[in-house]
């Protein structure tokens, strides 16, 4: 027994000077939390933007590092287990002391990390579109907001060049942001004189594969001889089989087409497109877009990940510009600390990839371009349309009642994600 | 603006007739003013260059507006002519949309796709399919007719008069014919044509037909007709009644059809599923990694066809079979003898394992291919549809998948009864002392049972390669369906297994169009429990002593 105790002290005393050891080595370098899952149904997204956060380190370490200190990945692997979300998120700020994470990929991961590092705050970077309905003080969120991608594709599809839909389908996976985006695009549908007759809502299970019933449903809804669109906000593996029964139903773009705001080059990347050209998707960023910069994003992003096939895609975008903002923002508050940092990065600027300039708002939203791309049959995005500057993002719909009287501003005298008035304004 | 282009239609009509039947090789210059027009800034005006171009009448225009409908029209950046340039390689071999010849190659940077959206698309299909209304092809001449249906431009209508009283093929003749009921009922006149145009229409079962006459055949928005004529109005409304009931009766075939189908699927993920567990009585919750490995084989010989023998490669699947069965049935055979073989009798110990051993397969597919998706192609007889005139689309990878499982099944049935190792199997499933004392090698038998389900699943992965993902998840979501066929069908019996496959798949798919997918398959699980409560041995139970113990 007294052995036992003997060893368990040793042990203990062994692992402390272990932890002392990093500590020592954490004040030399900056520490990074990667948390996007790298096993699991989200792996197949999550890991290229993990891949690209390293490609960002690499560079800026080559550059000189930050603040003279060399910048140090921390990687971990959620597992696409949203309460391993919520774990991670405290081990890599309360044990690894980091002061920044670049992470999650679904909403529903994001939410369930949002109570940690508001209670510890920390500072989250969220790279992907999503449906909005939130700001929180420790988070920024470089994703499109639903006004940077949602409404102007539905506007699209309702203008001349986009066909005249006068039916519209909204197709979604069943969770949070196809059922929260759908409800903002049905009330704004609604808005432009598209009666609920005309609107068909589904929703399917995650990894949905047999898309028979539904694709005939929606050659059915089509059948009244109003020109209707399909939205589509179907997320992750889902996609492939539907697009497959798309091609092999024959639904043709010029007839019936689908605009995707969870498709991009990366899930194009396991189909054959020939019978796909035409169908849209709407981002911020394509990678077919000609542009000094995003050339020589594509250049280093095919050099570093060693492999020439590799495709970029709008997630990876946001996550570059989250990157590049918080250096800057660094840099000028010259240290790591998350209350400073957060101060300097409002009114942040950094080139978009496909041109302009990105802004980080103090709602916590950028503003960036809004693209819609058709799909071409080398699996890349043709533009056909494009805002003609950046479109700020908007945390609270203005389309929703109840938040469209709500205001998100971080700064004084609003201080405040969620608020009907400022929190600190004079009498 | 209307007139405009009213006008604009007519001259086209009046220069494609004389295109077609003079084939004047005059107006050169103004073919190349019209081609060069195509460089347009925006979309309306690309459209307007088009018209322009098809007013020409130029034989050569059907060749420059097919390669700007495929991406194949270019602008040369330095001096902004526009070009026809083919992929080759690295770089752009180019020909000149006016004199037809080649020219240099150019690289990637050197030119600037024409790009066109939809809209445009659409647009092109309608020109084009008038262009070749007259064509020496049948094939171009029946896709012809329905894009002319489709655009339904009253301007055609004179040369689809022609087109018709020329045409002898009985099949193309029918499509033309509904082209031009559909464009004089729509934008015609006279009313007693108008009603005749109907009652043609209405001898159609096709939801195109349905589309266009539900255009007239509602009210608007303020409650009045959107047709203003009355009996055209009760033309168009019993043309379309009828066309819709006969439609509804083919979408009820078309529903089983796509029951089967996915009963189909189920039936191949459950069959291996049927030999381990059913049979063996394995709780292998690893089977899903087998299909998903087989998937990943199809993946590997097909990038050996497509970098060896890419002529070849409609008969990669053919490979793709025996090879996912070889690999899956040897990783079987591994995990029965490193593992499951110790664990007999132990029906949690297993589940644990081999829970463990999925989650290690995964990770070492997604740790050699990567999390991202792998691209399976579909081979040419895969691909498409047979598309009946009615609305009803029989997918050809579906069909397919029908019948290879069947077939699957089928020899699986074949080497259980008549081949002595099905013999061995079924003595030691269901008395392994005495299977022993008659000299079987039990443990033998075992492993080969399990590499024989293995394989199984295996080619069942080859199949779902066609319709699904291929990446490291594709087998979760198989796992849980193929017990819930197995446990359905009864456990131990391959008609069970079969039944219950097609029931299940059957089952959802009458009930998705009410309930929506996600009830569906809660309503189907709900089902299947009730009746394992009524049922605990499944549909089909076996029955004697070996259930027993």
């Amino acid at each position: 027994m007294k052995t036992t105790f003997k060893t368990v002290v040793g042990a203990g005393v062994i692992a402390a000077s272990v932890l002392g050891a990093t500590a020592a080595q954490a004040a030399e370098t900056i520490k990074v939390g990667v948390l996007h899952s790298l096993s699991g149904t989200m792996a197949i997204s999550e890991t290229t933007l993990k891949d690209t956060v390293l490609m960002m380190i690499d560079e800026q370490n080559k550059k000189g590092g930050l603040l003279g200190k060399k910048l140090e990945a921390v990687v971990v692997d959620p597992a696409s287990n949203w309460p391993l979300f919520a774990e991670k998120t405290r081990e890599l700020i309360s044990k690894e002391n980091v002061n920044v994470i670049f992470g999650c990929w679904t909403s529903v991961s994001r939410k369930s990390v949002l109570p940690v590092v508001e209670e510890l705050n920390g500072m989250l970077f969220y790279p992907v579109q999503y449906e909005g309905e939130e700001s929180s003080r420790n988070v920024f969120y470089t994703g499109a907001a639903p006004n940077q991608q949602a409404i102007p594709a539905v506007d699209y599809l309702l203008s001349k060049d986009g066909g005249e839909a006068k039916r519209i389908v909204l197709l979604g996976t069943d969770y949070v942001y196809p059922r929260t985006t759908n409800k903002i695009l049905r009330s704004y549908l609604n808005a432009k004189g598209i009666a609920d007759a005309d609107i068909m809502e589904n929703y399917t299970p995650f990894g949905h594969s047999d898309w028979q019933t539904i694709v005939s449903d929606v050659k059915k809804f089509a059948s009244t001889g109003k020109k209707t669109a399909v939205v589509s906000t179907i997320n992750g593996d889902a996609n492939v089989p539907f697009y497959k029964e798309l091609a092999n139903q024959g639904i043709k773009a010029e007839d019936i087409p689908v605009v995707a705001f969870s498709v991009g080059e990366e899930e194009l990347a396991g189909l054959d497109t020939g019978p796909l050209v035409g169908h849209l998707a709407a981002w911020n960023y394509f990678m077919s877009v000609k542009a000094p910069e995003n050339d020589a994003f594509i250049k280093t992003w095919k050099a570093f990940i060693k492999d020439n096939k590799r495709v970029t895609n709008d997630p990876m975008e946001a996550t570059y510009i989250g990157f590049k903002m918080w250096v800057q923002a660094v840099e000028q508050a010259g240290t790591t600390d998350v209350d400073a940092v957060r101060q300097a990065m409002y009114g942040q600027k950094v080139p978009n990839l496909t041109g302009g300039m990105a802004v980080m708002n103090t709602n916590h939203h950028l503003s960036k371009p809004v693209l819609i791309g058709e799909i071409q049959d080398n699996g890349q995005f043709d533009i056909v349309w494009n805002t003609d500057g950046e479109v700020v993002g908007d945390a609270w719909s203005d389309f929703l009642p109840e938040s469209a009287k709500l205001t998100a501003d971080w700064t004084y005298p609003w201080v405040c994600g969620n608020c009907e008035k400022p929190k600190y304004a004079a009498k | 603006m209307f007139q405009k282009v009213f006008k604009a239609r007519w001259s086209l009509v009046m220069a494609l007739s004389a295109a077609l039947f003079l084939a004047t090789p005059a107006m050169a210059d103004d073919f190349a003013d019209a081609v060069q027009g195509l460089n347009a800034e925006g979309y309306a005006e690309k459209g307007q260059a088009i018209e322009a171009l098809a007013a020409v009448g130029d034989d050569r225009s059907v060749a420059v507006l097919g390669a700007l409908m495929e991406g194949n029209l270019f602008v040369r950046a330095a001096d902004g002519r526009v070009l026809i340039a083919r992929e080759s390689g690295s770089v752009y071999l180019m020909t000149d949309p006016v004199t037809g010849e080649a020219m240099d190659e150019a690289a990637e940077d050197a030119i600037e796709k024409i790009r066109i959206n939809n809209k445009l698309r659409g647009q092109l299909k309608g020109v084009l399919g008038a262009m070749t209304l007259m064509s020496s092809d049948a094939a171009k001449r029946l896709s012809a007719a329905d894009e002319v249906f489709k655009a339904g431009d009253p301007a055609i209508l004179p040369i689809l008069e022609r087109a018709l009283a020329r045409e002898d093929i009985a099949d193309v003749k029918t499509r033309l014919i509904r082209a031009r009921a559909a464009i004089v009922l729509e934008h015609g006149t006279d009313a007693p044509a108008r009603i005749e145009a109907a009652k043609v229409l209405s001898e159609f079962t096709d939801p195109d037909v349905v589309a266009l006459l539900g255009k007239l055949a509602f009210m608007d928005g303020q409650g009045q007709p959107v047709e203003q004529d009355a009996a055209v109005f009760n033309a168009v409304k019993d043309a379309h009644q009828s066309v819709e009931a006969k439609l509804a009766q083919w979408a009820m075939l078309g529903n089983v059809f796509q029951g089967v189908s996915l009963g189909s699927v189920l039936l191949l993920a459950a069959v291996g599923l049927a030999i381990t567990f059913g049979v063996m009585g394995v709780i292998n919750m690893a089977h899903g990694e087998m299909v998903m490995l087989g998937a990943y084989t199809t993946f590997m010989v097909q990038e050996v066809f497509r970098t060896h023998f890419p002529g070849a490669f409609d008969w990669s699947l053919a490979v793709a079979v025996p090879a996912a069965f070889l690999v899956t049935g040897a990783v079987g055979m591994v995990i029965e003898r490193g593992v499951i073989r110790h664990l007999y009798g132990r029906p949690l110990e297993t589940l644990l394992a081999t829970w463990g051993v999925s989650l290690i397969l995964q990770q070492v597919v997604r740790t050699i291919f990567g999390p991202t998706n792998q691209e399976v192609g579909n081979p040419s007889w895969m691909s498409g549809a047979i598309e009946t005139s009615t609305g009803l689309v029989l997918t050809y990878n579906r069909i397919w998948i029908i019948v290879f499982s069947l077939m699957v099944l089928g020899m699986l049935a074949l080497v259980a009864r008549k081949t002595l190792f099905g013999l061995q199997m079924r003595a030691v499933t269901q008395n392994r002392a005495m299977a022993s004392s008659m000299g079987i090698r039990s443990g033998w038998v075992d492993a080969l049972t399990f590499a024989l389900g293995s394989g199984i699943a295996g080619m069942a992965g080859v199949a779902l390669s066609q319709i699904d993902n291929v990446s490291p998840n594709l087998g979760q979501a198989y796992i849980i369906d193929s017990f819930m066929v197995v446990v359905f069908g009864g456990v131990g019996n391959l008609w069970g297994t079969l039944v219950g496959a097609f029931s299940l798949g059957i089952l959802n798919k009458f009930l998705e169009p009410y309930a929506g997918a996600v009830l569906g398959k809660i309503l189907v699980l709900v089902g299947i429990i009730l009746f394992i409560q009524k049922r605990p041995r499944g549909l089909f139970a076996l029955k004697g002593r070996a259930v027993e113990s």
